[in-house]
């Protein structure tokens, strides 16, 4: 993008009249860089680029318009896939969100589309009344409602940047398969770290407690403890979400509480405790472990693509109960374990 | 493959005899919910619906209706605490 335009002052629409802002389709180490340090939740706030209106090329009164949000992500993939157009970019102003999420919010919407309509001047450089939205961004926007205020069209495109030229070589036409969400391997594994790192932030105190508790009492926790939390933690947030479709059953609990458990069952069968007789320690492990897993992969939900609210509401409904209590007898016993095991032995 | 969810739970309701056949639905749903036969929508794949809207905002004869909100567990958890509308708290990135 063009850093030298950009407006001084933070809020919007305070420049008044702006030169149309000529956009590069090729990304810079920078752009790249700054991708992968926003899914790792390194200083992801204000990844945002200004709104309006953009030049990609040399586009005429003829040329087609893309509308898109102003997250810096989003507006890089855009206008890495349109390499060789020549086209407009009308960037909404969704505070750095991208399309999907914004377009829930209602930030990439009827209201908003309209209102950059008119600011930008759109109709001055176009002579046609056809927007191309991203298919994602409909549930924000509704189609007839921008027509009868702006007269603009709206046509969605479709879901993928990367199938734009495909769209516009079928005479704007976009197949099935391009009007399909995809959810896979590689969307699941980008999700990852943002599941992972808030996952180990709650899970800290619990690493903490029983660090803090081995100093007092008599060590009640050991290696296995850890590392099963751990395990517990990462068949959760990592494991879930890669391997999604092909774990059994369609709630999320319940892939990531079938994960948790074999996570659990092999670091207990490694360490020996299974078969060292340790009945009660094993039961808590059992109880608390999957538990844990199955309330991360739940979390999964929010990203996933595909659940719909009420039959997110109907899993919780059914399964928090249990998890809750799965995770306080669990996490009773393996303390009672502990203490009582040690005595015992002393 | 393609992922399937809870059976039998989405609120999305349609009605045969307002709908004017302009397609818009099958244009907006990223699931492929409905197909369009003789001039008239239809849905084809109840179950795979996440309930997002985009159909009924975009149909200009209000044939469609659905509850639409996010599907995000931790999102839905906060809307029974505060006893507001479920909105995804995430400020960025694929989350929502
Ligand atoms: S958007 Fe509405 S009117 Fe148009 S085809 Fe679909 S249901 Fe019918
Ligand atoms: S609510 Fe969304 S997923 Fe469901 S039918 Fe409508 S467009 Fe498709």
């Amino acid at each position: 993008m063009n850093e030298n335009n950009s407006c001084c002052c933070s809020s919007d629409d305070c420049c008044g009249e702006q030169p149309i802002k000529a956009v590069s389709t090729t990304l810079s180490r920078k752009d790249i860089l700054g991708a992968w340090r926003m899914r790792w939740g390194i200083g992801r706030m204000d990844y945002t680029v200004e709104p309006g209106l953009y030049a990609v090329g040399k586009p005429d009164n003829d040329s087609p318009v893309f509308v898109s949000a102003n997250y810096k992500l989003t507006f890089d993939t855009l206008r890495k896939n349109l390499d060789g157009l020549n086209c407009w970019l009308l960037i909404l102003d969704t505070k750095g969100v991208n399309v999907w999420c914004a377009a829930g919010k209602g930030t990439f919407g009827t209201d908003e589309l309209i209102h950059r309509i008119e600011t930008s001047e759109l109709s001055k450089y176009v002579s046609h009344k056809k927007l191309v939205l991203p298919q994602l961004g409909a549930t924000g926007v509704s189609a007839h409602e921008v027509k009868r205020h702006s007269e603009f069209d709206v046509h969605y495109g479709p879901v993928r940047a990367s199938d734009i030229k495909e769209y516009i070589d079928a005479g704007y036409e976009a197949t099935k398969e391009m009007r399909t969400v995809q959810f896979n391997l590689w969307d699941r594994l980008v999700l990852t770290p943002i599941e992972l790192i808030p996952a180990l932030k709650y899970t800290l105190p619990v690493f903490g407690v029983m660090l803090l508790a081995n100093q007092f009492a008599a060590k009640p926790f050991d290696k296995t403890d850890i590392l099963s939390d751990a395990g517990a933690v990462i068949a959760g947030s990592v494991l879930t979400p890669v391997l999604l479709p092909y774990i059994p059953g369609n709630a999320f609990a319940m892939k990531g509480w079938f994960l948790g458990l074999g996570c659990t069952v092999g670091i207990l069968g490694i360490s020996g405790k299974l078969k060292k007789g340790s009945a009660l320690l094993s039961a808590g492990h059992l109880l608390l472990f999957p538990a844990i897993s199955s309330f991360i992969a739940m979390n999964f939900t929010g990203a996933s693509t595909y659940t719909s609210p009420s039959g997110v509401n109907k899993e919780m409904k059914t399964v928090l109960p249990f998890i809750v209590g799965a995770i306080a007898i669990g996490a009773a016993l393996t303390l009672g374990a502990h203490l009582f095991g040690r005595r015992k032995t002393k | 493959m393609k992922h399937r969810y809870l059976k039998n739970v989405t609120t999305l309701a349609y009605s045969k005899e307002k709908c004017v056949g302009c397609k818009k639905c099958t244009e907006v749903c990223p699931h492929g919910v409905f197909d369009i036969k003789e001039k008239k929508a239809r849905i084809i794949d109840r179950d795979s619906c996440m309930e997002c809207g985009a159909c009924a905002l975009n149909c200009p004869a209000s044939a469609i209706e659905v509850n639409a909100g996010t599907g995000c567990a931790l999102a839905i958890i906060m809307g029974w605490f505060t006893g507001q509308e479920p909105t995804c708290g995430c400020s960025n990135s694929g989350c929502c």
